[in-house]
């Protein structure tokens, strides 16, 4: 096989896994809470520029910075529901995603006034590592490794504690969960951090692989909602597979074309299969 | 003579003078302001109904697009190639459309399928890009004062196209608000199974807004194309593009004929006047202003300004309706 060509899949593989870590963190909030977070991207792109700027302006050590950076995109996460979400939470669903649109809006062009538009990077410079004649850069596959340790700790949360059970509950039964004696608010206000969380970890993840600018968040978000829609909103484990089933095409098309053709190739798949499978690629 | 057609009749005076005595920093903002209007309002033809599209970018991108390319490769006039790009995203409508109602394709899945549809004619744009310039934008080859290439270096002409497109936009909207069609896809956002039990085509009622709208978009992405003489995909077809056609029609109100111009109006010249307060120093400033009210209007006022004030006024009469 094509050397190149099989760096390309490597590399998608491992782009793969932080996609799907966001496809985790969108599809919770989805199906718990019902509503699809536009912002979601963009909650990443904050968390970037909060790595950035402990890190490379303030001297902070990486690890510190990447805590910090969880932690205030899952308070960020909190904030979304309680100012946002929660106030509309009884009107119709596109209402819900057209406010979190503002919240687009506004995170971008917030980032833009705190940062200027300038492509900002940590000054990074992780080893590359050598397979053979194949080149592997370390940060992609640390970045990986992480994205799994994530998700799989996320789905031990999810079946083996109480409040994972609760969480799994609501999602599939959100009026009789309440009768049941289950604080539906406490457990969306937890699902919001979590899936903050792991948009944080995900901010980790890309910082060490990409520059942030504050429109970032518009080249990876409408490929997460694909992910998402295509696994079935909701379907996590879905969601996980059409991470790297996007990615490949991606990293695939890439090699054989331009970038921008394999995302335009993405992007109609979506739209076909939408209309073939509408309810996601492992529902039949 | 009534009040209502002395206000009429002020208005139809103002816009008439309005290229005389205005400003050329102000009567390009007046264009601005009306042909993104005309977007908005046909947005609003189907948004109305419940079809909320993020990807009107497509059809405002293939509108402008569509004329320009042909123009500058095949020397074909835009009083062909315009009609081509509208037909050419009519056609997308309804292909995107067709299935999605077929399927029922609804809501949150409706967004993204058309959010999507943004996408791809976006990406082509910028994939394309020795073609298309990609995303540093590209610019119609420029031909002076000519009604054969449709450019006009004086405003008076462009103030003339574009009032006449917004006039011609808020016609339509008012014939579907009138005719048979809105009672059925009324009907259809209500309850679609009843709807199609007393008889309605839905799908046909369904696929003529899709298509109006989708049309109308891009005959104003045309305009805008040969006004502004530079077109780029993101500021054409980007997310940024599909999400600011919905939010200026929410913010000005998507159920009544004038919400979306009122929305173009506030958002343009809140835009302008940001810019001009905060200076180039402070860029984001408006849209953060911007970003932050857009939530609030979906919070407090999901039926937008007009609508809003359409609601007062009707629950708080002037004087007692007479009987009868």
């Amino acid at each position: 096989m094509d050397i190149y060509l099989l760096e390309a899949i490597i590399n998608g593989i491992l782009l793969g896994g932080v996609l799907a870590l966001l496809a985790l963190g969108l599809n919770l909030i989805f199906g718990v809470i019902d509503v699809v977070w536009i912002a979601y991207a963009d909650l990443v792109m904050l968390g970037m520029y909060v790595i950035y700027w402990l890190h490379a302006e303030l001297g902070w050590p990486l690890l510190l910075a990447c805590a910090v950076a969880i932690a205030a995109v899952a308070v960020l996460g909190v904030l979304v529901h309680v100012l946002i979400i929660s106030p509309i939470l009884g009107s119709a669903p596109i209402n819900q995603l057209l406010a979190t649109g503002g919240l687009l809006f506004f995170l971008q062009s917030f980032a833009t006034l705190l940062f200027g538009t300038e492509f900002r990077n940590l000054g990074l410079r992780l080893p590359i590592i050598e397979l053979g004649e194949v080149y592997i850069s370390s940060a992609r596959l640390m970045a990986f490794a992480a994205a799994l340790v994530g998700a799989v700790a996320l789905y031990l949360f999810l079946k083996r504690t109480f409040i994972g059970t609760a969480i799994r509950a609501i999602a599939q039964d959100r009026d009789i969960v309440g009768l049941m004696g289950v604080d539906q608010r406490r457990i969306y206000l937890l699902t919001s951090a979590i899936g903050g969380a792991l948009a944080g970890l995900a901010a980790c993840l890309l910082a060490l692989q990409y520059d942030v600018h504050p429109f970032i968040g518009n080249t990876f978000g409408p490929l997460i909602f694909m992910i998402c829609v295509l696994g079935g909103l909701g379907d996590m484990i879905g969601g996980f597979i059409a991470a790297f089933i996007i990615s490949q095409i991606i990293a695939i098309g890439g090699y054989y074309s331009s970038t921008e053709l394999s995302y335009v190739f993405a992007f109609t798949l979506f739209i076909v299969l939408m209309f073939v499978r509408p309810r996601g690629i492992l529902v039949r | 003579m009534s009040r209502h057609t002395v206000i009429l009749a002020g208005a139809a005076a103002a816009l008439v003078a309005a290229p005389f005595l205005t400003p050329p920093y102000f009567m390009h903002l007046i264009i601005q302001i009306l042909l993104w209007s005309f977007i908005y309002t046909a947005w609003s033809i189907m948004g109305r109904f419940g079809f909320v599209s993020l990807g009107h970018g497509a059809f405002v991108g293939v509108g402008a697009y569509v004329p320009a390319l042909l123009w500058n490769y095949y020397d074909l006039t835009p009083w062909v190639g315009i009609p081509l790009g509208v037909a050419l995203s009519a056609l997308l409508g309804l292909v995107i459309g067709y299935p999605c109602f077929r399927l029922r394709v609804v809501g949150h899945y409706f967004a993204l399928v058309t959010l999507a549809l943004g996408q791809v004619v976006m990406l082509s744009v910028v994939a394309a890009r020795d073609i298309t310039g990609g995303s540093l934008g590209f610019t119609p080859r420029a031909a002076g004062h000519s009604w054969y290439a449709l450019q006009f270096p004086e405003k008076g002409y462009f103030y003339a196209i574009a009032l006449a497109l917004w006039l011609g936009g808020l016609a339509v909207w008012r014939a579907i608000d009138r005719g048979i069609g809105r009672e059925a896809l009324d009907a259809i956002s209500e309850d679609e199974e009843a709807a199609a039990a007393i008889g309605i085509n839905v799908m046909r009622e369904k696929l003529r807004v899709t298509v109006i709208s989708a049309a109308l978009t891009a005959l104003g992405g045309a305009a805008l194309g040969q006004y502004l003489m530079y077109l780029n995909p993101e500021t054409l077809s980007g997310i940024a593009v599909s999400l600011q056609i919905v939010f200026a029609a929410i913010v000005g109100g998507t159920y009544t004929m004038l919400g979306p111009t009122v929305g173009s109006l506030l958002t343009i010249s809140l835009n302008e006047g940001l810019r001009v307060a905060f200076g180039t120093s402070f860029i984001g400033a408006a849209n953060t202003i911007y970003g932050i009210l857009l939530i609030f209007f979906i919070i407090f006022m999901p039926r937008g300004i007009v609508g809003t004030l359409g609601d007062l006024a009707v629950r708080r009469p002037a004087k007692p309706a007479p009987v009868g």
